[in-house]
């Protein structure tokens, strides 16, 4: 039996200079891909691939296994691309993971290179993220310095280039094949699979494309081996995971907990709700991942739980809102998330998202009809499983779940109504209960 | 493309100086990748360092440094929302107004940062110093609600925080982010961060806020490690092989993807989102 909370990733990030690699060495850090560099690469992809290690990156495909499916050397470059566009709304676990030890996943990208034949890597990172990218920058070049990417890296006759590359500002990046494109020097647009990344990938060449939690992941299997990281998690959903808290909860923050954690234990950790207030929906795995509420409290919180629970597992967003928030508000922001961030280059993702924005707008404002709530119900019927890429299909989640679940709240704005909330008391800084006056400097607060 | 240097008969309107300079930068930029149109986002982040926007200018010298025309490199600089089209002030102001951080006030900041420096979404107060924004999501959820300012961290913020931070940027003070360098430098020496050229400043500021380390703390104060090594995961019990050969049924190869492939793109669904990827 694990203990309820797990740090690896985490473990360092309270130490002074936290980020620094004398710190990450002196933690033990760099002891994997020591180890790594005395081991035949395809020995590596076995060990990943029975660690069980799934992507972080919210799809949760086995990384061993995509790092398997790259074609056989046929002496041409191969690539692998960390994919660090973390932007999924109430996504925000490798942000706070490179700006407190970027080292993790620079180790990260040294073992995954030998093990699948690179000598360039890249690490895409959002444009937005201005101290990360420096923290990034400096990781990167103190590696260097120390002998751990370069040529020759410890005399083992590997060489890996490693370039920090920012983006400047679209979610879409984050899709591997739009990441590519983007990568390239393009618009970030999704490409068209098959052929798949491990086939042709950047610049046409086969490429691994993961996630920064998955590559900050394998120096702790190298390091202590596939049993030690699967002796964590449940049977399919092995390992330890990052669980993000955020919004109406008490105290707010990174949890690094093996997979299959509930969020009724999660939530007593970070103090519960907020004080004198309920829990009324949340989301799984990011905004992209239909809700759950109350009822869900005690789903674990593996791939295959949320899955059967109906949502799922994604990046482990568990973004909470209490009984003050109005659901249609929170939809109709996503659904302008995604309208905005749309790529532009499929008809219903681009069509769709755009009318689904003008309907929830209206029923917001209280213009809607009766017809409404089926009309947006039909839009997504149109939209999932027919977009080009996820990010459509991701746009309906919210929609569609907040539908089954309050309907009624809908209903409520419909006909002139309009919102039946006061925004302000779903503040953190208006909700405060004010003393009443006649007891105002009747001493204590 | 011939091998004259592209400073002789630039089309840009640089001044020489100007120009030798960008020229040297975009050969760095250019030498980090297999194939150098992968540096057009940097060079793009380079040429907003110098205008504090993507100018025509700036667009005729990213084509000419990569033998492209004008209509392609605009045409990815009009897809990412980081590259302005026009003047952009000293310092953006950008507050996430996603849902999470809207619910939790990001609404009410904006409003009353719009109402204070009477200007709206992506507009420029008229003495240059602050051009306001509504930003999509920017990872730092735990810190709700959340304003970033030429992309530095100001977490958990107030409509008072807010309006007193606008007014020092544009009285000309210094202001020094709750998780980043020990202040904020102006946007054009950020968008030459961002083109990947250091400023040295990584080791300013924390690792770290609250938040972030909530779980570690407590797990520290309870004494919840994870498994000691190798040691640690049940020895005798093997776990349960799940890799099947490529070729079998159960491998993922032949599989069709599920729809957000495996991938996770943005959003995916299924996946995604996050766009992560894997």
């Amino acid at each position: 039996m694990t203990d309820p909370l797990t740090p690896v990733l985490t473990d360092t990030w309270d130490a002074e200079s936290s980020w620094k690699l004398a710190t990450y060495e002196a933690a033990g850090g760099y002891a994997g891909l020591r180890a790594a560099l005395g081991t035949d690469p395809a020995d590596l992809v076995q060990l990943v691939k029975d660690s069980g290690l799934r992507g972080r990156g919210g799809a949760g495909f086995p990384a061993g296994m995509k790092w398997g499916f790259l074609p056989p050397p046929d002496g041409g470059p191969r690539y692998l691309v960390v994919n660090a566009d973390e932007s999924e709304p109430g996504t925000c676990k490798d942000i706070p993971l490179m700006m407190a030890s970027p080292q993790h996943l620079v180790e990260g990208v040294a073992i995954t290179s030998y093990a699948i034949g690179c000598h360039h890597a890249f690490i895409y990172v959002r444009g937005e993220v201005l101290h990360v990218y420096r923290r990034l920058l400096a990781a990167v070049r103190e590696a260097y310095e120390a002998g751990h990417l370069g040529t020759n890296i410890h005399g083992s006759g590997f060489d890996l280039e490693v370039t920090v590359h920012a983006g400047a500002g679209a979610y879409i990046c984050g899709e591997e094949t739009a990441l590519l494109d983007s990568l390239e020097g393009r618009r970030g647009q999704p490409r068209l699979k098959p052929p798949f990344p491990a086939v042709a990938g950047l610049y046409a060449r086969p490429t691994v494309v993961n996630n920064v939690e998955s590559i900050a992941s394998v120096p702790g299997i190298v390091a202590h081996g596939a049993d030690w990281f699967s002796s964590m998690g449940t049977e399919k959903s092995t390992g330890h995971g990052l669980f993000s808290l955020s919004g109406h909860v008490t105290r707010p923050g990174q949890f690094e907990a093996p997979l299959g954690i509930t969020l009724r234990e999660l939530l007593d950790l970070a103090g519960g709700v907020r004080e004198g207030h309920e829990l009324k929906f949340w989301t799984p795995g990011g905004s992209s991942t239909p809700l759950f509420t109350a009822e869900h409290l005690d789903v674990p919180l593996d791939y295959e739980s949320v899955g059967a629970a109906g949502s799922m597992l994604g990046t482990r967003a568990l973004q909470i809102f209490d009984e003050t928030t109005c659901v249609v508000r929170a939809v109709s922001r996503w659904t302008d998330f995604y309208a905005h961030e749309s790529c532009g280059k499929c008809t219903p993702c681009r069509e769709g998202t755009y009318w689904l924005k003008q309907i929830l707008h209206r029923i917001e404002a209280g213009a809607g009809e009766a017809g409404d709530i089926d009309v947006l119900l039909d839009l997504c019927d149109n939209i999932l499983g027919r977009a080009f890429c996820a990010l459509g299909d991701g746009a309906t989640s919210p929609i569609t779940s907040s539908i089954e679940y309050f309907r009624d709240e809908y209903e409520a704005h419909l006909d002139g109504r309009g919102c039946p909330f006061d925004p302000a008391r779903s503040t953190l800084f208006d909700d405060t209960p004010q003393a009443p006056p006649a007891l105002a400097g009747a001493g204590g607060h | 493309m011939t091998a004259e240097p592209v400073g002789a008969r630039s089309r840009t309107g640089y001044d020489a100086e100007t120009l030798a300079a960008l020229v040297a930068d975009a050969e760095e930029i250019k030498g980090r990748y297999p194939d150098p149109r992968s540096g057009l986002l940097p060079l793009l982040h380079l040429v907003q360092s110098v205008e504090g926007y993507v100018s025509r200018d700036g667009i005729v010298f990213c084509a000419e440094q990569l033998g492209l025309t004008a209509a392609e490199v605009s045409a990815v600089a009009t897809f990412y929302t980081q590259y302005k089209r026009h003047p952009n002030g000293e310092y953006t102001v950008g507050v996430c107004t996603n849902t999470l951080c809207a619910v939790m006030g990001g609404d009410a900041i904006f409003d009353r940062l719009s109402q204070h420096l009477d200007v709206g979404h992506d507009e420029t107060t008229p003495d240059g110093s602050v051009t306001l924004e509504r930003v999509e999501c920017n990872a730092a959820c735990d810190y709700a609600p959340v304003v970033m300012v030429n992309w530095e961290f100001f977490d958990n913020q107030t409509p008072e925080s807010a309006t007193e931070l606008a007014d020092r940027l544009r009285s000309g003070e210094q202001v020094t982010p709750t998780r980043g360098a020990d202040s904020v430098c102006s946007f054009k020496q950020m968008s030459r961060v961002l083109a990947g050229f250091d400023d040295g400043r990584a080791d300013e500021g924390a690792g770290a806020g609250g938040p972030t380390l909530e779980g570690l703390r407590i797990a520290r104060e309870r004494g919840w490690t994870a498994p000691g090594g190798e040691q640690a995961g049940a020895p005798g019990t093997p776990r349960v092989e799940v890799t099947p050969e490529t070729g079998t049924g159960q491998s993922s190869a032949e599989r069709k993807p599920t729809t957000p492939s495996d991938d996770t793109g943005p959003a995916g669904q299924a996946d995604a989102k996050e766009g992560d990827d894997d």
